[in-house]
């Protein structure tokens, strides 16, 4: 059980795919520009890892080694059309803000590097743990940046404007902030590992 | 640096040049620039340089006592970065905003970087487009020239970009500063004193000055009118952040090429990216992206322009 949890925690902060692996990077960018955004694309990435994972951890005995990427890919595929026709069912609205970027989930290199390095070699109950607690990590991160990026940005956090008469930093909104905002959380994430080690 | 090497024997005659006199001159330089924002655009342009200027050095103080590193705010680095970026400001502009880009500037321009020598860009124009993105509405009011109150008016470039027909500005008002502008860019006459003490000194040479103006003269006068080889070429020349940017932010020396060959590529691109925003980008003015993006590029010009190691081949 022990085990289980560190394989849980370990995508949080210690190997937060985000911060410290630096992976899925143009979903992050993208969407964070707000918290709304930023947590329907963390739950929905957070479903795709947690189902794909599952998945390859109990179909990997089955699949020929030489054709295991092709059918990652369709299983992560699945995961992400059902999450896409919900959010689509259910959430239009959010659905519109998010654009492409559910779709692009599949090859998303989170997704994929999760099931490469990690649900293909382990059990059924490690590979959930870990796919659970990549998607929180993921999740975690991207609103922790949008959740900046929209403050700043708009003076707003989830709609509420937080201060009257604060002056927007629009480039917050825009592309080039999220990679300031990204550039800057890494410094502090090596800064605070450096201090620790 | 200079093409005027001389390889001798001993002995040797010390010379007090440091950076902390080089850039002391360069802020001597820039005054009959400032003087003459004020003398166009009132004490507003004082106020805002010197808030500029403060928060530039406090910045770069709070940020070395909090890394540790020696203090350095003496060597006036950061006095010219701040002065810089006020220049690149209008002179009517709420004052918390200079703070704001002076802190970017130092900060995020320089410092992240590991201070002075290391930058990769001119920091008073990452501050200046970090402002620009992000509070364009104050970035483009400008005070009408003269005036001394709140009355604005575009600049001449952002009159040619919306098809404005430009009337009663002559040369001589465009030439002495009698225009709407950012404070230390009207006045082409003060900045060539300025740019003439740096010449005189050798702090900088006329490559990329020179080429970035003639190129940009060059690429308005065949691409700037309906027509081509039509371009009204001096107006392009006096107006904007043209002489203020190739002279005093383009011949940056960290984020610059070393060698003759590479600074004259890097005054061309420099030029051709002005003269291709101003007439077919968004923006009225191109000056700022233009020596920002040849910066980027500055490494790439370094390694291909590398000067023949005597002897070898």
């Amino acid at each position: 059980m022990k085990g289980l949890i560190k394989e849980f925690t370990k995508g949080i902060i210690k190997e937060n795919p985000t911060f410290v692996l630096a992976l899925g990077l143009c979903p992050t960018l993208a969407v964070s520009v707000s918290v709304v955004n930023a947590i329907g694309m963390g739950v929905a990435a957070t479903f795709v890892l947690l189902g794909s994972s599952v998945i390859i951890s109990l179909v990997k005995d089955f699949i020929p080694n030489k054709i295991r990427i092709p059918c990652f890919i369709v299983i992560i595929a699945t995961f992400v059309t059902v999450i896409e026709l919900c959010l689509k069912a259910y959430s239009p609205v959010l659905n519109r803000a998010l654009g492409i970027y559910v779709p692009l989930i599949v090859v998303n290199c989170i997704v994929l590097g999760r099931a490469e390095a990690f649900a293909c070699k382990n059990n059924f109950l490690s590979a959930l743990f870990d796919g659970l607690g990549m998607g929180v990590g993921f999740t975690l991160a991207l609103i922790f940046i949008s959740a900046i990026r929209e403050i700043l940005g708009s003076g707003q956090i989830l709609g509420h404007t937080l201060i009257k008469g604060f002056e927007p930093v629009f480039v917050f909104g825009m592309p080039s902030g999220a990679l300031l905002v990204i550039g800057l959380l890494l410094g502090l994430f090596n800064l605070i590992k450096n201090r620790k080690a | 640096m200079r093409n005027s090497l001389i390889v001798s024997g001993s002995p040797h005659i010390h010379k007090q040049e440091s950076v902390s006199r080089i850039m002391w001159t360069v802020v001597l330089s820039t005054i009959p620039a400032g003087i003459a924002g004020v003398i166009i655009f009132g004490l507003d342009a004082l106020w805002v340089t010197l808030v500029a200027v403060i928060a530039a050095v406090l910045t770069e103080t709070v940020f070395e006592i909090w890394t540790k590193k020696k203090i350095t705010v003496m060597d006036g680095s950061a006095v010219i970065t701040g002065i810089l970026l006020a220049y690149n400001l209008p002179s009517n502009v709420p004052l918390w905003l200079p703070i704001v880009g002076a802190v970017f500037s130092i900060s995020i321009g320089k410092q992240v970087f590991g201070g002075l020598g290391q930058n990769i860009f001119n920091p008073a124009l990452v501050g200046r487009v970090f402002l620009m993105a992000s509070w364009p509405k104050y970035m483009t009011t400008f005070v009408k020239p003269l005036s001394y109150d709140a009355i604005t008016s575009a600049t001449p470039l952002a009159a040619l970009k919306e098809g404005k027909i430009l009337e009663h500005i002559s040369y001589l008002d465009l030439f002495l500063g009698k225009r709407g502008g950012c404070l230390g860019e009207v006045c082409i006459l003060a900045l060539l004193i300025g740019a003439a003490i740096l010449l005189y000194k050798g702090y900088i040479t006329w490559h990329i000055p020179a080429t970035y103006i003639l190129t940009t003269a060059v690429f308005v006068y065949i691409f700037g009118a309906k027509q081509l080889f039509q371009g009204d070429w001096l107006f392009h020349i006096l107006s904007g952040g043209l002489i203020l940017g190739a002279f005093f932010m383009a011949t940056d020396y960290v984020a610059t090429p070393l060698t003759v060959k590479g600074q004259v590529i890097f005054g061309i691109g420099c030029g051709l990216l002005t003269g291709i925003i101003r007439i077919w980008g968004g923006y009225p003015e191109g000056v700022s992206y233009a020596i920002l993006m040849m910066n980027a590029a500055t490494p790439f010009i370094d390694r291909y322009t590398k000067n023949r190691i005597y002897g070898t081949r």
